[in-house]
């Protein structure tokens, strides 16, 4: 406790966020470069846990807890594990290259940036929550900058986008909430603390009805078929940095959830239920990859192709094996790169051509090598290429998966083929052959464009060409988390 | 030290791939050097493990690449007969391969992307024949993949040439689904991904069967083996260079060294290898009948190659496995030969249309005379590197008991013989045909003639090392268990014969125009099932590609009608529901969130009293 970096670098932003309110708007350059800065030192802060935290142990780590409510048994709770850990430094990362993403934006700058801080607290308390009150009120609070930042920044149609992405994800956590409810009311132990509802284990006849609403709740965010038609829509309408986060950061609170929440406080109905969860899942990757292939809009196929994506963490999630698991948690993590830099990618160029449209596309690697290039790369990192990044994870899972659900794992595998189908596809009608006539000469990559994917690329393919020191950190929380299932 | 120099044969080709990503475009032509430097170096110490291993050596160098609880998986520096004596190959064609590039793609705009993608390429198939784990294998197979997708689609801007990557990797990919299968079930089966832990293993033989079976579709895509072999000709859309590199050395190698180095496993479940021999022998013929057919000279080379392919499949598969060995290694240098060959006639003509070419003998001597030395080689005529290996495997089909497959494979050598005569004569003797190039036709530059003369030396002197006269000590060194076949006078004199059937049948037709131009009518069914492939992209075309298109143009339609349909509809009606209380709908989301959370908590406080909680 002598040393509060976790609660630190959650709040830094928010102080961040108030501090913006005293920049005349006038100033938008400093504006932008004040939330740089505030995001860059949130990054360092960021890394300094990340050098901090001992490998090999198992539990939270940089925990700080304080009594908040105690007649209600609501505490300030925060930690990190070898699970929350990549995500909260996934979601560092990418607040950094949202931000430089969303230079370009003119109108309401001030706003902007502060929403985009008020969204970093919320994705990071989500992650470093231990106590279900904090994790909800951190879950909500993402709602509600990413709900503006689509309606205000948004596309031609961001007003349905908006209030879609709203209501859905609000009636999905709305029953996570009632689940938290009954959770609390029914364990006996009086306390919102998950690590000690973890430990105690919950048995009582509720335990089904609890894990349908957390099902429901955390389906809707991940999203799972056939909850996931908020997202496509979503990712459309909103701004460039909203797209790397929603895809990069938000999706994986879903995920996340899963394993932190269910597999952990309902062992025993999550494994009764794994069926269920990767039927859902395996339909997902099908699906997903189908209505990707079927898109004539750039933007629409990587948000439909993350369906399919998570679709594969969700398989390795209900498989329960250990290497299907680590294979989950590293996929999370390299979904929010690769993915990330797609929307980035697609964001920039939509900058320059001012359409989407696969069709009217074409010779962008000429016409703007390196953003096409980039677009490429990560394209490739997307279907699963060998020495970068997505590989491994997928590698993994279904490694690990096969075992449990022999079926399912060989459609996943054989689904490979439609994904790089899709993509490929996208490379060759967006990127090659030759440019439009109606193309003028578009400007290629600026430095600040350059800088905000750099870090994604040498991440992709760092992970990718070698996994084992990610797998370090990641490894010795799975098994804990498999501790809980084998001995419920 | 040991590992230190073999890790530097695929480490510092990566090194200039970097180096070239960052600098290429700034340093242009010099980009070159850099690749040809790191190439080079490869080479010179893929020959000295190829002496260490002469010397007695046989080691692996091993590090974890990535570990969960007790499962590792490793990667690492195989480094035995088989992979040294790829190693040399890989970096040897390699290297003259990128030598003749300077001369062939000189200008071009992109010259230092493309010996960045040479110089990756290259890395990635060393790091192949390297692999002592089946990840590893699989890492640098698709490594190789993606680098050949990035090469055939070198001149992107063609829309052929970008189709015909897509192509390549694509059906490439469908038959790594069958290499990925493998993979888990030898992880499930054994718990290991490592070569040298499974091939100690007891495996049933019907799963072993399987396993080699799945993984043997790897390497039908890879290797371009029927059904699987149509992004081979069009492959051909890649700058020549390339082409050869493809059809020498590496990728479509890749798939038969799979076989290869996974011999143990497959010989655990002997059905497999009759897979394997089954379709190596339809590729060699099917091939061998469209390469009769074709006009282009590039396709007639890349149908070659699926042919010669498929040769190596029916050795490895009847047994031979030195055979199908010698026979990769034989064909690599012979088939640069021919690429690079045909490389050196299109730079000077400027068209692959082979009845628009003629008479090139008179301009362009040692490009004639080393095309000449490679199609001997190709057609299997002695003393020429093809003859020797091309002999053991029709030799092992027929002492294994492969009645069927010997006189395929005896019919598919006339046919061989036939095709390659009828390329050189169109080519290189006669009168030019179309004479709008006729005066600038001239030999290409030393950077373009030396690699030919280097590769028809190997040409002529390759298959040596596995003749009889030196006690097949090739086949000794690569498989010292198996003893090679004593020599047979009559499958040696029959496969001479073909050989030599073919190329007079060539020669007159082609060469003094004996025979009637019309002997087949070109509207006969037969030719014109051949000529047309066999139909086989239109198969795809209606079969697999336009019904996927279908689906997924159906389960959008589903997805945007039915599922957002109801998503919508839901909405719609609790809009609806509430619409007595109009006046509260603001139209503002807080609101609503507002409303649903107190309507959230009376819900929860009446369920608790529902179910008797307090």
């Amino acid at each position: 406790m002598s040393n509060p970096i976790i609660t630190t670098t959650i709040f830094l932003p928010l102080l961040g966020a108030l501090l913006l309110q005293f920049i005349p708007r006038s100033k938008a350059n400093l504006i932008r470069t004040f939330a740089l800065l505030v995001t860059l030192i949130d990054l360092g802060l960021g890394i300094s846990v990340l050098t901090g935290y001992k490998l090999g142990l198992a539990g939270m780590q940089f925990v700080e807890k304080a009594s908040w409510i105690p007649r209600a048994g609501i505490s300030y709770h925060v930690g990190l594990d070898g699970i929350s850990l990549p995500l909260f430094e996934l979601t560092l990362l990418l607040t950094v290259v949202a931000v430089l993403a969303s230079w370009s934006i003119k109108n309401r700058v001030r706003e902007h940036y502060s929403l985009m801080l008020l969204l970093a607290v919320g994705m990071l308390g989500t992650f470093a929550a231990l106590d279900f009150v904090l994790f909800y009120i951190f879950w909500e609070l993402v709602l509600i900058p990413m709900y503006f930042i689509i309606g205000i920044w948004g596309g031609e149609n961001r007003n349905y986008a908006a209030v879609k992405f709203f209501l859905y994800t609000l009636a999905g956590s709305v029953l996570m909430l009632v689940g938290i409810l009954t959770l609390y009311f029914t364990s006996g132990l009086g306390t919102f603390d998950m690590v000690k509802l973890m430990q105690a284990g919950y048995h009582s006849q509720l335990a089904t009805f609890i894990f349908i609403t957390f099902f429901l709740g955390f389906a809707v965010k991940v999203p799972m078929w056939p909850f996931h038609t908020w997202l496509p829509d979503a990712h459309v309408q909103a701004p460039t940095a909203g797209s790397v986060l929603l895809a990069g950061v938000l999706l994986k609170m879903g995920t996340y959830a899963f394993i932190r929440i269910v597999v952990q406080i309902l062992p025993t109905e999550f494994t009764r239920f794994a069926p269920v969860i990767a039927a859902f899942a395996i339909i997902s990757i099908v699906y997903g990859a189908y209505t990707a292939l079927a898109q004539q809009d750039l933007k629409k196929m990587v948000a439909y192709s993350s369906v399919s994506h998570m679709g594969y963490v969700m398989l390795g999630i209900a498989a329960l094996t250990p290497v299907a698991l680590n294979g989950a948690v590293l996929q999370m993590v390299n979904h929010g790169l690769i993915t990330g830099m797609l929307f980035l990618m697609v964001g920039y160029i939509y900058e320059r051509t001012h359409t989407r449209d696969i069709a009217k596309l074409g010779g962008l690697s000429i016409k703007i090598p390196i953003l096409g290039g980039m677009f490429v790369f990560a394209a490739l990192a997307s279907l699963g290429l060998p020495g970068l990044s997505g590989f491994v994870g997928e590698l993994l899972i279904l490694l690990g998966s096969y075992g449990a659900f022999k079926i399912f794992t060989i459609f996943a595998v054989l689904t490979l083929a439609l994904t790089s189908f899709y993509l490929i596809r996208a490379n060759q009608n967006a990127m090659f052959g030759m440019p439009q006539s109606w193309m003028g000469d578009f400007k290629d990559a600026s430095g600040r464009e350059l800088i905000s994917a750099l870090p994604l690329i040498i991440l992709i393919a760092a992970i990718g060409v070698y996994p084992k020191p990610f797998l370090h950190y990641i490894d010795p929380a799975v098994n804990t988390v498999l501790q809980i299932i084998r001995g419920s | 030290m040991l590992a230190y120099y073999l890790s530097l044969i695929v480490l510092v080709p990566i090194l200039s791939f970097i180096i070239l990503v960052i600098f290429g475009k700034r340093w242009g032509d010099k980009s070159a050097y850099v690749s040809i430097a790191a190439v080079l170096i490869s080479l010179g110490l893929s020959i000295k493990a190829l002496i260490d291993v002469l010397g007695g050596l046989n080691t692996k160098v091993l590090f974890t690449w990535a570990s969960i609880g007790n499962f590792h998986i490793t990667f690492g520096l195989l480094l035995d007969s088989l992979s040294a004596m790829m190693l040399v190959v890989v970096a040897l064609v390699s290297a003259l391969v990128q030598i003749f590039s300077i001369g062939y793609m000189h200008g071009d705009k992109r010259y230092g992307w493309f010996y960045a993608c040479l110089s990756m390429f290259t890395a990635s198939m060393l790091l192949l024949v390297f692999a002592p784990n089946y990840v590893q294998m699989y890492v640098a197979w698709e490594g190789v993949g993606v680098f050949s997708y990035l090469l055939i689609g070198f001149w992107f801007e063609k829309r052929s040439a970008s189709q015909a990557a897509k192509k390549a990797f694509m059906v490439t990919r469908v038959g790594d689904l069958g290499f990925a299968i493998a993979l888990i079930l030898l992880y499930i089966n054994a718990g290991t991904l490592d070569m040298d832990k499974l091939f100690a293993m007891h495996f049933v033989p019907a799963l072993a069967a399987t396993i080699s079976i799945l993984m043997f579709f790897g390497a039908i895509g890879k290797s371009a083996q029927f059904p699987l072999h149509v992004w081979l000709p069009d492959a051909m859309e890649g700058p020549t260079p390339v082409s050869a590199l493809i059809h020498a050395a590496t990728m479509v190698a890749a798939g038969v060294y799979l076989v290869a180095r996974s011999y143990p496993l497959f010989e655990k479940g002997p059905v497999s290898l009759e897979f394997v021999a089954i379709i190596g022998t339809i590729t060699a013929f099917m091939a061998a009948t469209i390469a009769l057919t074709a006009t282009d000279i590039k396709k007639v080379l890349a149908y070659s190659t699926i042919s010669q392919l498929g040769y190596m499949m029916m050795g490895l598969g009847v047994g031979a496995f030195a055979a199908g060995a010698f026979h990769l290694f034989t064909h690599a240098f012979f088939k640069a030969l021919l690429f690079l060959g045909a490389g050196s006639v299109i730079h000077a003509v400027h068209s692959q249309e082979i009845f628009e070419m003629g008479g090139l003998w008179k301009k362009m001597k040692i490009t004639s005379i080393t095309f000449i030395i490679g199609g001997l080689a190709l057609a299997g005529v002695p003393p020429f590197a093809g003859f020797w290996s091309k002999d053991e495997i029709i030799l092992g089909a027929y002492t294994s008991g492969h009645t069927a497959i010997f006189w395929i494979g005896i019919l598919t050598a006339l046919f061989t013989a036939f095709y390659t005569f009828r390329l050189i004569f169109v080519v290189f003797f006669g009168q030019p045909r179309a004479d709008h190039h006729g005066g600038h036709v001239h030999e290409s530059p030393a950077v373009m003639s030396i690699p030919l003369l280097i590769l028809g030396f190997f040409a002529l002197t390759a298959g040596l090392l596995g003749s009889p006269f030196v006690h097949n000590a090739f086949q000794g060194f690569i498989a010292p268990g198996h003893e090679a076949e004593a020599v047979n006078p009559f499958v040696m004199g029959l496969s001479i014969a073909v050989a030599l059937i073919g190329i007079t049948a060539a020669w007159l037709k082609y060469g003094t125009q004996v025979l009637p131009s019309n002997v087949i009518s070109k509207n006969n069914p037969i030719y014109k099932l051949v000529a047309n492939k066999y139909y086989m992209d239109e198969f795809y075309y209606y079969v697999l590609i336009i019904p996927t298109h279908a689906v997924a143009r159906f389960i959008l339609e589903f997805d945007q009608k039915v599922i957002d349909g109801i998503v919508n509809g839901v909405a719609k009606i609790i809009a609806v529901f509430g619409s007595g209380m109009r006046r509260l709908q603001t139209g503002y989301v807080q609101n609503y969130a507002l409303f649903m959370l107190v309507g959230l908590i009376i819900l929860i406080i009446w369920s608790f009293r529902f179910l008797g909680i307090h």
